[in-house]
């Protein structure tokens, strides 16, 4: 079924057989074969799998435990926990203590996989505004990826305003820079790839950053603030800056489109940092006035069960915000907090 | 030895210049400063004129400086400085490597030069129309923008990709956005013309149509140093004359006309019997340019010349006219009263006297939100610079475009101003808004917005929709290019005629107290 995808491009056909071999080999080893087939193919061949309708397969040999789960899902392990939530610490302690307790960052990044790390950084301010991620979690991240045996950590975002002023007055360029990390751009069209998503309702397809199709791990790193589209922005609306043409979404019902993208990219692991947090005048702020310290965070694999928990460190209710409820009816994930293995960790 | 050394000299040094100023506008990585940048126009003619006159200081006296020059060694400005001459020098050689092109003397078109050169400065108090097309470094600013960039740009994308397929990022992309707009066609035409002039006629757009030339040309007659042919040792062998680029050296009656020598130094070189000096002389040099009856080429070429020069003169006289566009509509279709002019110009009319159009600003945007107009401000302004919301917003915080203005037409602006410079006010299209036409949450306008001048208020039951403050916008267009709707935008800027200063948003710390326990 695969190999028939390829055999249809009578062009790549040459390129392609030369890894047959190398495929075979993986397959009959039942081993991750993305990292071992270069980059423009990888990419070919995820689009032309995902348009062929073996995503299904495609989620069972890359090891996911979920079988509902469509589309573009990364490697997922059960943890001790559905959620954990730190309070009262730097944002890099925060994030030592709980990934600990959800097992320590080997449970999410293998030896020798490629990690993605996306943060919030959509915005060219400074990191006291809070509308970008906090540099300092982002930098601890790229370190524990490392640490885990990550080949390679890359960092990226689709920003809002100029995309090198955003990246280096966020702090997150130098930051992830001095942990390791490849800094990558987001802001041509050609990093984008078009993937279609099955069970959108509004968003049936997108554009998607090729890191996020070829990667093994996701980690999506967005930060609490208020939003005056979405009402809140936290992992789901974060992951517009993995998309091209984000006009769409807010032509074709924002929310409804947000629901629509999380039913299809689902990241490994998901870290909400509310370390600052910007209550008015979100997304990007006016001034540092807008912002108070709350010194939160929250980790859980389940992005639904992590923004209904900081949509309520924020203060509001996780059913009023739309988005959240779609994406709950769509069976995204949990909503209700009730239902959840909840790790509280005070510092 | 030493007769070369002068041209290799002149060389080097043109080169220096010509390619620095050519990095500057082609420079997508931004890796020159604004201040480098800034430094190499110093000495840039017309810039330099256009801005003493705003700003009378030591920081804009580059065009006396090449006065002074001239006055002493000749039209060097136009051999090492004017990037169009070093322009002209590269293709001419380039040409010359498949077909060598021997000059021969002719007479001066001095009605046509004077010509140009009196409309030129009879303009600039009008606006910098005439000025913009005829100045040399701002005609050379919109091919190197328009033309060199775009290939620029399509060189990095294309070994950026090749490194993504080797698995590196790099090398990033460059998302210029290259429409083919006017200013591009304009360019083009010109650089074919004077590609075509310089191949058959050597130097004669310097020596006829630049007003810089004629100016710094006519100084030439009386400068100190100048080239004399020494009539003792000269053997009429016409080497220099076949290699003079100006066709100004008269080999038979061993007469060189300075006022359109650009001191290249290649006559020097070409003696053989070093006949020519390069001295000083106190003796003012005429060329008394005896009657000659036109070829039919040259009629041609007068022809074109006289056209432009026509062409030119009619719109002088609409130069006079401000644009001024039909009422504003507040119906779907957007329809801007005035264009936004970028941060730094003042006015709408300061910006349409001092900009000539050399379009650095545009190349040096990293928003790419300025770009070059067309008919925008009406033909008087053509070219010129303006804020194009549909390709993008003018950065909060940047204010790069004021710092490297050569002209004065963006004068500097404090990062802290610039946060209060008002460009225009934004009005908001309620029958386009998305939330009024499909119920549904959109707000990216005030996403976007940097003061929240865009702000959303409650509409239909949890529904918010956008409400403008203008006391408080800027009118940097963040908000119209964010909106999703087409053909016609829900919310847009009309520029000021003149820039104002906008309120400070109000900043009061939110009262939210930090919980100490987890809400759930």
């Amino acid at each position: 079924m695969i190999y028939s995808s390829y055999l249809s491009n009578s062009k790549q056909f040459v390129n392609n057989f030369k890894l047959l071999p190398e495929m075979m080999f993986n397959l009959l080893t039942l081993r991750c074969f993305f990292e071992n087939i270069s980059g423009m193919k990888r990419r070919d061949f995820f689009k032309k799998s995902i348009g062929a309708g073996v995503a299904g397969g495609l989620t069972f040999m890359i090891g996911s435990s979920s079988s509902k789960l469509l589309g573009n899902s990364f490697l997922m392990n059960d943890p001790a926990y559905d959620l954990v939530a730190v309070k009262g610490g730097e944002p890099d302690l925060m994030f030592d203590k709980a990934i600990e307790s959800l097992g320590g960052m080997g449970k999410f990044v293998k030896k020798g996989q490629t990690v993605v790390v996306k943060p919030n950084m959509g915005w060219d301010v400074a990191p006291e505004m809070a509308a970008n991620t906090n540099p300092k979690l982002i930098g601890r991240i790229v370190k524990l990826c490392y640490n885990a045996g990550a080949k390679k950590v890359m960092v990226f975002d689709n920003t809002c305003d100029q995309w090198q002023k955003c990246y280096k007055n966020s702090g997150i360029e130098k930051a992830a820079k001095d942990a390791g990390a490849e800094v990558v751009p987001g802001n041509a069209e050609s990093y984008y790839h078009e993937v279609e998503i099955k069970n959108g309702k509004n968003l049936k397809k997108a554009k998607v950053h090729e890191l996020i199709l070829e990667s093994n791990v996701f980690i999506n790193v967005p930060v609490i603030k208020h939003h005056s589209s979405a009402d809140i922005t936290l992992a789901m609306k974060n992951l517009m800056g993995v998309v091209w043409d984000r006009r769409y979404w807010h032509r074709n019902n924002l929310h409804q489109c947000i629901a629509d993208f999380s039913s299809y990219c689902k990241p490994t692991l998901n870290v909400i940092d509310g370390y600052r947090i910007m209550m008015r005048n979100g997304p990007r702020g006016v001034s540092g006035e807008d912002v108070t310290l709350s010194r939160s965070l929250i980790l859980s694999t389940d992005i639904v069960a992590a923004d209904a928990a900081g949509v309520k460190i924020f203060g509001s209710d996780p059913k009023n915000i739309d988005y959240l409820r779609i994406a709950s009816e769509m069976k995204s994930g949990e909503i209700n907090l009730e239902k959840l293995n909840i790790n509280r960790i005070k510092l | 030895m030493h007769r070369s050394v002068l041209k290799i000299t002149r060389i080097v040094v043109s080169l220096i210049f010509f390619f620095i100023t050519l990095f500057a506008f082609a420079d997508i990585w931004h890796l020159l400063s604004a201040g480098l940048t800034h430094d190499i126009l110093y000495l840039q003619f017309v810039p330099s004129f256009l801005k003493f006159i705003t700003v009378p200081a030591l920081a804009s006296a580059g065009y006396i400086l090449i006065i002074l020059f001239t006055a002493i060694f000749g039209r060097i400005y136009c051999s090492s400085v004017c990037p169009l001459g070093s322009l002209q020098d590269i293709t001419a050689k380039i040409a010359g490597w498949f077909r060598k092109k021997k000059m021969k003397f002719s007479n001066a078109t001095n009605w046509l030069r004077y010509s140009f050169l009196a409309l030129a400065i009879i303009s600039i108090p009008a606006g910098s129309f005439v000025i913009s097309l005829l100045d040399p470094f701002s005609n050379s600013g919109r091919i190197f923008n328009s033309l060199l960039k775009p290939c620029v740009v399509g060189v990095n994308n294309l070994f950026a990709k090749l490194l993504i397929k080797s698995g590196s990022y790099g090398m990033s992309m460059v998302d210029d956005k290259m429409a083919v707009s006017a200013a591009l066609v304009f360019s083009l035409c010109f650089l074919v013309l004077i590609t075509i002039l310089v191949i058959r006629n050597g130097r004669i757009f310097c020596n006829t149509v630049c007003p810089v030339g004629t100016m710094l040309g006519f100084i030439t007659r009386f400068s100190l140093f100048r080239f004399r042919i020494n009539n003792q040792t000269c053997t009429n062998c016409f080497r220099c004359e076949v290699s003079c680029k100006s066709g100004c050296i008269d080999s038979k009656n061993e007469i060189i006309d300075s006022s359109r020598c650009v001191s290249c130094f290649n006559c020097m070189n070409a003696c053989s019997s070093g006949a020519i000096k390069y001295s000083i002389s106190r003796k003012a040099s005429y060329v008394k340019t005896p009657v000659v009856i036109d070829d039919g080429r040259r009629d041609k070429l007068k022809l074109i010349f006289a056209s432009v020069f026509a062409f030119s003169g009619f719109s002088f006289i609409k130069a006079f006219v401000l644009p001024e566009g039909k009422g504003l509509n507040t119906t779907r279709p957007v329809k801007k009263k005035y264009q936004v002019t970028p941060p730094g110009s003042l006015s709408l009319k300061y910006f349409g006297e001092k900009c000539t159009a050399c379009h650095l600003c545009v190349s040096a945007c990293p928003s790419q939100v300025i770009r070059p107009s067309f008919m925008e401000y009406g033909l008087q302004g053509i070219f010129q610079a303006h804020m194009d919301y549909n390709s993008g917003y003018c950065n909060f915080e940047c204010t790069l475009c004021t710092e490297v203005c050569p002209s004065g037409a963006l004068l500097p602006v404090s990062k802290t101003d610039k946060k209060l410079l008002q460009l225009g006010k934004s009005y908001f299209i309620k029958e386009n808004c998305i939330v009024f036409t499909d119920n549904t949450d959109c707000g990216a306008c005030s996403e976007h917005c940097p003061t929240k001048a865009v702000h959303m208020v409650p509409y239909k039951g949890k529904l918010k929709i956008p409400e403008v403050n203008n006391k408080i916008c800027v009118g940097c267009g963040a908000c119209e290019y964010a909106c999703p709707v087409k053909p016609f935008k829900a919310i847009y800027v009309d520029g000021n005629p003149v820039h104002l200063l906008a309120q400070k948003p109000e900043e009061k710390q939110h009262p939210k107290k930090n919980g100490e326990d987890f809400p759930f």
